[in-house]
Order: C-alpha cells, then sequence, then structure tokens
C-alpha cells in the first residue's frame, strides 16, 4: 500500500477507517462501507487574456454508509479524524433508525464478494493540479493571444479545469481499495461580433479526459491545429446563410453524437430511472425493465457498451463507491436493449445476482448512488467508412460538429441539441456552413433512423465533467465513445425562427 | 438549530489565525461551516438519507507586483492549519498576473456575534414531514399511485474577515420540501415543492392533498397539438425562467456583446424598456420571509463578483424596475472601470408587479381557454443573443376552459426567451414565495408572481409522462 493515501499517512488513514467500521460493526451494522478521499479541483479562466478566475480548491472528508436492520444511514465529515470517524457510525446508524420508522420495504444489497487490497490508478503522466498556477495561466494566456490576433475575433475565453482525487475505499467484505485519478478540460471559445448586433462562437471540440497535463501539450489531442482552423472557422460561420428549417440527413461527428448519446442511451439505461428512483427529480426512463431484451431502441447497427474500465475514461476506476469491482458491459446489441447500469440496491430489487459496479459518489460527504458508466457507440466492426465516406453518401444534410446546447425529456423521448459547426452537405460534399441549426429527436424513432456508423478510425472518447443527478444534487464526470454515424431524415429547426425572430 | 464545535477549531479563531500570520499587503479568510440532514424517498418508500459535517476555508492573499495588484487564492477543506494555507495563498499571488478586479480590501464593520460558534441541523429538523411519511405512503399504495421525494435541510454559517478590520459572520437556514405523485400506469404525474427555512409550516399529508387534487384533473385526457398557446406559469415555472434572466446579467458580458442585455453597436441595455408592464425583479437580503446574507462572500472571481469586494454590504438591487433594465452585475474595479454601478448577484430573487393580484387558480379563473403549465424542466441556453431557453413542460400541464381546470394534456418541449416573455405577459398575480422545480436547489429563495402569456411557443409533443 501506499505511504500516503488521500493526502495523509496510511497509517493515519488506516486509523480513521478503523474507527469507522468497527463502531459501526459494534452498533449492529450489518454492512458498512467508508471512503477517506482528498480531492484537488483547479480553475483557471481567462477573458481576452487577462485572468478572471482562479480557484485552487481541496476538499477532505470521511463518508460512511452503513445497512442497520434494513435500512440505509449515512453520515459524513471534513473533519477526517479517528474521534469524528466513530461518531460516523453512531450518526449514520441513527439515521438508519430513523427510516426505519418510515420505510415500507427492507434495502437488500446484490452481494459482493470482498476483493482484498486493491491499489489502482489512472494512466496520465504528470497531474495536472501540480502544475503551478502560473504556468497553467501563461498557456492560456499564449492561446488567447493567438487568437485576439487573428483576423475577425473580437473576444477570447479561456479556461482550463484540472481535478486529481485519491480515494481510499474499505468495508465489511474485507475489500481495501486505494484509487487514484486525474482528469482535465481545457477549452477556448472565440466570439465573433455580428454587425447586425448578434454574434456567433467557436469553441475547441477537444473533449474533457481522463489525462493529465501532457494533454494540453497534444498528447491525446491536435490543440495547434484546431488552434489554427478556428478564426477561418468562426469568419466562414458569420457570413453564412442561416438554415431551412425542415428534414435533413446528418453527419454527426463524436465531438457532438457523444452528448446524444449520454442523455437519449446513458441515462434512459441506468437503473434507477428505470424503477422510478429519480422521478422527484432527474426523471425517470421509457425504456423499463419489461422491454428488456424486447425494446427496440435503434437500427441494427447501433451497438451500446458500459464500461468503468476504458483506459482515460472520466468514469473507469478499480473499485465502485460499493466495494464492486469495474466491469464492461452491453445496454443495447444489434439495436435491442439488453442491460442497465446498476448499483447494488437496484440490482438486488430488479433480481440481478451482481452489480455491474455503476456506484460512486462526486465527493466524500455524499452517499453513493447510481451513476453513469463510460457509455459508449462502438465503431463498425472491421475497417468501417470513414467521416468522408459517410459524407459522400448523402445527398442533402448537414454534418455537425462540436457540442453547444442540449436538453432532453424526463423519460428521455424528446431532445433537442445545436453544435458549434454545421456543414452543409450537397451531393456527398462538404459546401460551407450554416447557421441557426437545431436538431430534434425521438430517442428510438433517431436511433432508429442511424444507418451508419464510421469506422474505428472515426471513434472519439468524449464527454463532460458536469452530468447531475440526484438529490442532493451530485455532480459527475464520465466519458463516452462515439465513430462518426449517419443519421437518416432528421428534424432541423432554425432556432432563431423558434425564438420569433 | 443548536451550536457545536466538535473537532474543528471555533472559525473565528480560524480568521484571526490566518489574518494573523499573513505577511502580505491584504488578505481575506473565509470559513463556510456547513450542516445538512436529508431523507430521500421513492417507490413509495425511503431509499437514501443523509447528514453531514462540511467546512470550507479559504484565503485570498493580495500581492503588490509589478503594474499593480495580484491576488492568489486558496481553499481547504475540514480541520485546515490556516497558516498553511496562507503561505499557500501568498505564493500563488506572488506568481499572479496583476488582477483586473483589484480594488482596497473593505473594512468597517464588526458584527457582535462574530466569535459565535456555526449552528448545526440534524434530522430532527425533518420530523414534522418524516413523520407523515409512513401514512402518506401507505395511502397511496392503497390508491395506486408512486411517490418519490426529497426533503432536506441546511444550516450554513459563514464567518469573514480582512486584513483591513471586517468582521462579518451570517448564518443562513435553507430548507425544501418535493414530493412527486405518478399513477401506477405512469400516465400522469404531478410536483409539488415547497422552499422553508425551518420546516415549521411543512406537513407532508399537505403536499399529499395537493397531488391528490392535481391526479384528480387528469381524469379526462385531451390531445393538444405543438404550436403558440395561452399559458398560465404557476411561480415556480416563472421562477426557473427568472432564475435565467438574472443568471444573465454580467455587465461585463453584455458590454462585450455576448447576452440578451447587450446594446447592438456597443455597450448595454440599460435604461431599455423589456416590458410595457412596471415589473420589478430585484435582490433583497432584507426580502421578508427569504432573508439572506447582507453581505458579499466570493471565494473564486468572476466577471461579475471579486474577491477584493469580500464583506460588501448587500442591499436592495432591482436588475429591472418600472419594466426597464436598471443594473446588470459589476463588481468594483468593473464598475469603476465601465463607468456603471457597483451590483453584485444575490441569493434570493423576487418578481413583482405593484398592485397585480391573484394566485395561480385566480389567473385560471380569469382565462377563457389555455394550458396550465406547473412544471418546467432541463431548461437550456440555445441563443444567448436572444436568451432563448429551450425546456420540457413536466408533471403537470392541464387544460383551461371557461376559467376552469378540464383535463391533462401531453408534455411539450418549448422554446422561448424569458426576457420576450416579460414583454408578451398578458396577465399577473400576487408575489408569493416559491421555489424554482429545476432550480430550487441552487437558488432556493425566490417570491414570484403567476404569469399568463398567451403565445407560448410548445415547438413539439413530448412524449414523455
Amino acid at each position: 500500500m501506499a505511504e500516503h493515501v488521500a493526502g495523509r499517512s496510511s497509517s493515519d488513514v488506516d486509523a480513521v477507517v478503523a474507527a469507522a467500521l468497527d463502531e459501526a460493526r459494534r452498533l449492529g451494522a450489518s454492512d458498512a462501507s467508508v471512503r477517506v478521499e482528498q480531492i484537488r479541483s483547479q480553475v483557471v479562466a481567462l477573458r481576452d487574456g487577462t485572468i478572471e478566475t482562479s480557484s485552487d480548491d481541496t476538499e477532505d472528508g470521511v463518508g460512511l454508509r452503513v445497512v442497520h436492520e434494513g435500512s440505509i444511514g449515512f453520515a459524513a465529515t471534513a473533519d477526517v479524524s479517528v474521534d469524528a470517524a466513530a461518531r460516523l457510525a453512531h450518526q449514520a446508524v441513527g439515521a438508519a433508525k430513523v427510516v426505519a420508522a418510515v420505510r415500507r420495504r427492507p434495502l437488500v444489497l446484490a452481494p459482493e464478494p470482498g476483493h482484498g487490497e486493491v491499489s489502482w490508478s489512472s494512466s496520465y503522466r504528470t497531474d495536472p493540479t501540480t502544475v503551478p498556477m502560473a504556468e497553467k495561466v501563461a498557456r492560456l494566456v499564449e492561446w488567447s493571444h493567438q487568437l485576439l490576433g487573428a483576423a475577425g475575433i473580437d473576444h477570447v475565453t479561456a479556461r482550463v479545469l484540472a481535478v486529481s482525487e485519491s480515494k481510499h475505499y474499505a468495508d465489511l467484505q474485507g475489500t481495501v481499495a486505494t484509487q487514484r485519478r486525474v482528469r482535465v478540460h481545457p477549452s477556448v471559445e472565440a466570439v465573433a461580433l455580428d454587425p447586425d448586433g448578434t454574434f456567433e462562437t467557436m469553441r475547441t471540440c477537444a473533449p474533457p479526459v481522463g489525462r493529465g497535463w501532457e494533454y494540453l501539450d497534444g498528447e491525446g489531442w491536435d490543440w495547434d491545429t484546431e488552434l489554427a482552423e478556428l478564426p477561418g472557422l468562426l469568419a466562414e460561420k458569420l457570413a453564412s446563410p442561416s438554415v431551412d428549417a425542415g428534414r435533413y440527413d446528418l453527419v454527426i461527428d463524436p465531438t457532438n453524437l457523444w452528448l446524444t448519446i449520454h442523455e437519449s442511451i446513458g441515462h434512459a439505461t441506468e437503473l434507477d430511472r428505470a424503477l422510478g428512483y429519480e422521478a422527484a427529480y432527474a426523471g425517470t426512463s421509457f425504456a423499463t425493465p419489461d422491454k428488456l431484451g424486447t425494446l427496440r431502441y435503434g437500427s441494427p447497427v447501433m451497438h451500446v457498451t458500459g464500461d468503468r474500465t476504458a483506459e482515460h475514461g472520466l468514469a473507469s476506476v478499480a473499485i465502485d463507491d460499493e466495494g464492486v469491482q469495474a466491469q464492461s458491459f452491453d445496454l443495447v446489441k444489434d439495436g435491442v436493449l439488453v442491460g442497465y447500469q446498476l448499483d447494488r440496491a437496484t440490482a438486488s430489487a430488479a433480481g440481478y445476482d451482481r452489480s455491474n459496479g455503476c456506484a460512486f459518489a462526486d465527493s466524500p460527504l455524499h452517499v453513493p448512488i447510481q451513476r453513469m458508466a463510460n457509455v459508449s457507440l462502438q465503431p463498425a466492426p472491421s475497417e468501417g467508412p470513414t467521416t468522408a465516406e459517410l459524407i459522400s453518401g448523402v445527398e442533402r444534410g448537414i454534418f455537425v460538429v462540436g457540442d453547444k446546447s442540449w436538453s432532453i425529456d424526463m423519460q428521455r423521448y424528446n431532445f433537442q441539441f445545436t453544435g458549434q459547426r454545421f456543414f452543409r452537405i450537397e451531393g456527398g460534399r462538404l459546401v460551407g456552413q450554416l447557421r441557426d441549426v437545431a436538431y430534434q429527436g425521438t430517442t428510438t424513432e433517431f436511433w432508429g433512423l442511424m444507418e451508419a456508423v464510421g469506422g474505428r478510425s472515426t471513434y472519439l472518447l468524449a464527454g463532460a465533467f458536469n452530468c447531475g443527478k440526484g438529490q442532493p444534487g451530485q455532480v459527475a464526470p464520465v466519458s463516452h465513445g462515439a465513430p462518426s454515424a449517419l443519421v437518416r431524415n432528421v428534424n432541423v429547426l432554425n432556432a432563431r425562427a423558434e425564438g420569433g425572430r | 438549530m443548536t451550536g457545536s464545535q466538535r473537532g474543528l477549531a471555533p472559525p473565528a479563531d480560524v480568521v484571526e489565525a490566518g489574518l494573523s500570520t499573513a505577511r502580505s499587503a491584504g488578505c481575506v479568510v473565509i470559513v463556510e461551516d456547513t450542516s445538512e440532514a436529508e431523507v430521500r424517498f421513492a417507490v413509495n418508500t425511503t431509499t437514501t438519507n443523509g447528514v453531514r459535517r462540511a467546512r470550507r476555508v479559504t484565503v485570498a492573499s493580495v500581492a503588490a507586483v509589478d503594474g499593480g495588484l495580484a491576488v492568489g487564492v486558496a481553499t481547504r477543506s475540514g480541520a485546515v492549519d490556516v497558516s498553511d494555507l496562507v503561505r499557500a495563498a501568498e505564493a500563488e499571488a506572488s506568481s499572479a498576473p496583476v488582477a483586473e478586479d483589484a480594488s482596497p480590501l473593505l473594512g468597517g464593520v464588526v458584527d457582535a456575534e462574530f466569535g459565535a460558534a456555526p449552528l448545526e441541523t440534524d434530522l430532527s429538523v425533518l420530523s414534522g414531514v418524516l413523520s407523515g411519511l409512513s401514512g402518506v405512503f401507505e395511502r397511496a399504495e392503497r390508491a395506486g399511485t408512486v411517490l418519490a421525494g426529497f426533503a432536506s435541510h441546511a444550516v450554513a454559517t459563514t464567518h469573514l474577515g480582512t486584513s483591513a478590520g471586517l468582521r462579518r459572520r451570517h448564518v443562513q437556514p435553507t430548507g425544501a420540501a418535493q414530493m412527486v405523485a405518478r399513477t401506477s400506469e405512469g400516465a400522469n404525474s404531478a410536483w409539488v415543492g415547497v422552499g422553508t427555512p425551518d420546516f415549521a409550516d411543512v406537513a407532508s399529508e399537505a403536499l399529499e392533498d395537493e397531488l391528490v387534487r392535481r391526479l384528480g384533473w387528469a381524469s379526462r385526457r385531451v390531445d393538444v397539438d405543438a404550436g403558440r398557446h395561452p399559458v398560465v406559469l404557476p411561480p415556480s415555472a416563472v421562477a426557473d425562467l427568472m432564475i435565467y434572466v438574472a443568471g444573465s446579467a454580467g455587465g461585463q458580458d453584455a458590454e462585450d456583446g455576448r447576452t440578451v442585455f447587450s446594446k447592438p453597436g456597443g455597450g448595454t441595455r440599460i435604461g431599455e424598456r423589456l416590458s410595457p408592464l412596471a415589473f420589478e425583479l430585484r435582490s433583497d437580503p432584507a426580502e421578508p420571509g427569504i432573508e439572506c446574507a447582507p453581505f458579499l462572500t466570493v471565494t473564486a472571481s468572476s466577471a461579475e463578483a471579486s474577491v477584493f469586494d469580500n464583506g460588501l454590504a448587500l442591499g436592495r438591487t432591482p436588475w429591472l424596475r418600472d419594466g426597464r433594465l436598471e443594473h446588470l452585475q459589476y463588481h468594483r474595479a468593473g464598475a469603476a472601470l465601465r463607468g456603471g454601478q457597483v451590483a453584485a448577484p444575490g441569493d434570493n430573487l423576487v418578481l413583482e408587479l405593484a398592485g397585480a393580484q391573484g394566485s395561480t387558480a385566480d389567473l385560471v379563473a380569469r382565462t377563457e381557454h389555455g394550458l396550465l403549465v406547473t412544471c418546467l424542466w432541463y431548461i437550456r441556453v440555445v441563443d444567448p443573443a436572444t436568451l432563448l431557453l429551450t425546456g420540457l413542460t413536466r408533471d403537470g400541464v392541464y387544460l383551461i376552459e371557461d376559467g376552469e381546470v378540464t383535463g391533462t394534456v401531453t408534455n411539450f418541449r418549448f422554446n422561448e426567451s424569458p426576457v420576450d416573455l416579460l414583454a408578451r405577459t398578458t396577465d399577473v398575480g400576487a408575489t408569493v414565495r416559491t421555489l424554482g422545480r429545476e432550480f430550487g436547489e441552487y437558488v432556493n429563495r425566490t417570491a414570484m408572481p403567476a404569469l399568463r402569456v398567451d403565445d407560448f411557443n410548445m415547438s413539439s409533443v413530448s412524449p414523455a409522462s
């Protein structure tokens, strides 16, 4: 085991963990798991090359979940000490007793064997939170000035978010897991004012990733090329026509498609939503368990997996926050719903033998709930088409690149997305950009219209830092892999016309 | 709520220790203690719960550097060694570029209770709600309905000190209870939610009664197409829309030409009439029933708020007055640079039309034909230039005929700008305390009227139920 975990000596952490678990056991808990964590989060943001926001926030805490006579109880504190940990056991068991008087059914967790001592780290070279803030500022200043020096750009915002997590997990089954993850999300947005009083923006499409500072040096993304192209793309967008609303064939780049996957598949295949556990907040799902194995989610080329194992994946770990080993599984196969993302409570409620490891919390002070795995649309087997080949098969359509605005209903049917760049396709070729494009769809209809997915060469692991769910609200990072895809006959709106203009 | 120190040092001591160890040109120390308790329920039983105690300590150090002042900020949680944190912030400041938001640190005010302990809460605050719940669950099961919901209470105690002598303390209780009922076949659903500082007046049976009444409206189902419809928006839905208006009121963003409050050709729309109705949209720490901190706390600078302005006294700030745009958000340095007035983002939000009368039910009674939309959801910006928002209706859209609710209709996706809605409003009710369905968790303290808009853009039908 490492000398230091969660920013403390391992002997100190062991003492805190033992105090919480021993006291929980002594108070009659049948199950108990404790997390000691340290999460360092940094934000640096610049406007027009000068610093606007700088923060460096380190969160420490210990959280204890118990199951006591069929009720769950959770207590947590920022005071990481032996005394505080023992008090947590009393508070968590106390909470379980309070709800015992109200609950209608006992809580049962699907079993999970102990995994002994586990030590794991995500793949990175340089922890991005250890890079001096001055160096972060300098990099963003350089990028900002590069764009501010280009013709037609009025404003530039640049930001980087950097996170390093160290987590020590232990439970009564004997699993003791020490895990470290880092992630980073740099982004740059250029603004061009339109003489008519409106404006257009263009943001980098580089996704947030489970990588270190090396990402900004070009490992995993070609920053030089994207930043060099941005001014020309923005100027072209500003001069381009507003879209005519109607039905279009869309070729969707993975930098946009990941978010459609996230909203219409990722959340819809969370079993807690499908069972109604999120009915008061995040919502439910049309993909209910009675449709498992029969619901036609999309066309036969649709193969969607969930995993907590992808290298550089934002939801990747070795052991989840309920002591369940990370796994990889099918959600949609040959276009049919075949699986769900599970935690131990929902797995048990729906008759599964075991959770597939999708429980986690965004903070040591929050209770783990069922959260999203890396949910990815698989590329075409063997070679598969390139993006250019997909475009060549479209007579009249739009090539959609980059994510922007998103919204979907509480049951995950009706969605609307915009993007960063919309290229008109005519006769299989790109012929300039369009403005004001939004596409609307209904989940199963949209995926049913997916005629082809690109090959492995088009595949990109994109994602987000800010997936929200639960009460109190929790915010989690998650990755989504996607190839380019061709979706026929999609409803495209003109956003300005929608606004009554 | 009780006062308790337990293992963490008294917050006033942390502030004083931090300030006394500071070696820089200026220093701000903020200690935020939070105590929370919550219970969640779904499928007619309790699910998760939690009690937690958090502490965040933030130090902002000001350093004189070439060309002006720079600032370094560091935040840590828990039993923090504040001198370490001061050293980290000072190191940051010494290598940081000049801060464009620099202003002299504030002094002058010393709160008498500065030395008092933070307050704590626990699950006993929710006992009034919890004691009724098991009966509520039982009746729901008998009636074939499925309940889900959430009750939470938090107390945040803030201690803020500056090297210029300011010492402020504020205790902010925040609570909310929400409940959703769905019919077992899933065809109909309804939501109720209330914000409260103390749960003194919240009973789960009262929430249940309102849900039963709403589900009763759903006995007749009517098909309505997408398109422009007269719509009555209750205070909760209005809150979620107005939170976007206030959240888009950054002065610098407007001057940069990037928001709905930018003037074409440059400058801002301050002074421009946005609505023919004399609406006031304001934040006011002294607003009765939704009081909030009378001073500003900022742990990271933004375009609208600066760490240099920590402790700034807050008063009544109208964002709109007499239907005109009155204020945009500027920190002191931004206001000085741009010739604007200082206005900090508030922790409560009120929309009011003087003299307007009536509840949501009264607006329904005054409506010949239209839709009552109880909740808006997943509201996101499509076009910031007009503040065009998209989103969905949720958990209850009802048909109004001849002043009465006569049935339930489908859900819709809408595309609308709340700024445009204020200009097109045709009826306004009295302002009452409310909880936004989507954003009430983040902006708990809102008071809004019900509104009617006669041409609300429902862009498409959503099959969700």
